[in-house]
């Protein structure tokens, strides 16, 4: 009877496939990745089964569960143009390195006197600066002066946005490059708090809000 | 260089001079450990959904020049106390002033899926704005309307006397979770006339005698 021969040395696959597979994965998942911005604050928001994707050009109030206000403009042209603004109201000086830095920075949460402190923190450590956040309390609302400069830098902004698409041909509405307002509050945020964020939103003629919610199912009837 | 190579061979006298045999594979191994490690990192930090966004028109902050609004018809008003939601439908009529139907009671809601539950409340009530929303539904798929078309119809549909209008008014103690809440039961609903405003004082005073 013949013997079997058993194979010689060790069996070795191929992993050139594999390794071409899992390279194109990766090739994939990094280029399509968009890392978030450190935020100062955690929000838990809550759902909702609207699908509307969060707009380009926002002013973004965010609201933490404790009713501490934080400020965000998407737009970094914009938001030097409204530091500086700021600046000049408060009488508050910053360097211009540091203004430089704050256009490219993202939400923010601090009063005008703090401002040159909170700065000057690395930003690493930005998330847990002791602050209070911005106020909006009607005694000293800077929550107010901060949205009004906002409101009006980002709509030039997005004005001359507007002009350079025109330009560029196509017919591009003016309404999509309007900035838009957002209101991201947590779920254990009391609604007074947040209504006192939407009273100065009020204040400014500002009446379309949008909240930034997690997505969830439609229900089927 | 090759010669001296030759001579110091030896042996080597006759043929080619064959190159070494042998296989030239790489171990892929540690290779596609690494691509593993970072596709596993990238899948598990990656977020693929973006925000989004629910839209609320707040009513413009009114003027004291302004005349008084007209009484729409068909409101309803909501209540968020606490983790409780209430309501009642039509005008506020207080103990001391009762309408036809006596004084005003606050009915208790949920937001589950239920009996009492905010969602079956809206269905039957707007039942009418629902009905019609869903032929303009079937149109639209069709592309018998425009989009834009679709919009100003749906919009007119909702401000109709048969639509539910709603008022939300909320207490000290609730919160955002709920409001959001409502207002996503009240989108599922169609219902497009949502006005977030204050208690007044007779409501409050109902509110205290249900706690």
């Amino acid at each position: 009877m013949p013997k079997i021969k058993m194979p010689k040395g060790t069996p070795s696959i191929d992993m050139t496939p594999m390794v071409d597979l899992a390279f194109l994965l990766v090739t994939f998942f990094m280029l399509t990745a968009s890392f978030r911005n450190a935020e100062p604050v955690t929000v838990e928001t809550p759902s909702s089964i609207s699908d509307k994707i969060i707009p380009e050009n926002i002013l973004m109030v965010t609201l933490d569960k404790d009713g501490r206000v934080f400020f965000n403009l998407s737009d970094a042209e914009a938001r030097k143009e409204m530091l500086n603004n700021m600046l000049q109201k408060y009488k508050i000086g910053l360097s211009e390195e540091k203004i430089e830095e704050f256009s490219f920075m993202s939400t923010f949460g601090c009063t005008m006197q703090e401002l040159p402190a909170y700065m000057n923190t690395e930003a690493a450590k930005r998330a847990s600066f002791p602050t209070k956040g911005i106020p909006s309390d009607s005694t000293k609302n800077e929550l107010l002066d901060w949205l009004s400069f906002a409101a009006t830098a980002a709509g030039n902004t997005g004005r001359t946005a507007f002009e350079e698409a025109k330009l560029k041909g196509g017919e591009p509405k003016m309404e999509d490059f309007k900035p838009k307002f957002i209101l991201r509050v947590d779920s254990k945020t009391l609604y007074k708090d947040a209504q006192k964020v939407i009273d100065v939103f009020r204040e400014l003629n500002l009446n379309n809000l949008n909240f930034v919610t997690s997505a969830e199912a439609i229900p089927v009837n | 260089m090759a010669q001296i190579a030759e001579s110091g061979g030896g042996d080597h006298g006759k043929g080619k001079k064959r190159a070494k045999k042998g296989s030239t594979h790489v171990d892929m191994t540690p290779m596609v450990d690494l691509a593993f490690l970072l596709l596993t990192f990238f899948v598990l930090t990656s977020t693929f959904s973006k925000p989004k966004v629910m839209p609320l028109a707040y009513p413009a902050k009114p003027k004291v020049t302004d005349p008084k609004p007209p009484k729409a018809n068909n409101v309803t008003t909501f209540i968020l106390a606490d983790d409780k939601v209430y309501y009642y439908r039509g005008e506020f009529y207080p103990k001391s002033k009762p309408g036809a139907n006596g004084p005003t009671v606050l009915e208790e809601a949920n937001f589950g899926s239920g009996e009492n539950s905010v969602r079956k409340l809206l269905a039957s009530w707007n039942e009418y704005v629902i009905k019609n929303k869903v032929e303009l539904d079937k149109k639209l798929e069709k592309k018998q309307i425009a989009d834009s078309t679709y919009e100003k119809k749906l919009n007119d549909l909702t401000v109709e006397r048969e639509a539910v209008k709603v008022l939300i008014k909320t207490d000290d103690k609730a919160l955002c979770k709920s409001f959001i809440d409502l207002v996503d039961e009240l989108k599922i609903a169609s219902i497009g006339v949502i006005a977030p405003t204050d208690l007044s004082a007779g409501e409050k005073e109902l509110l205290k005698s249900k706690n």
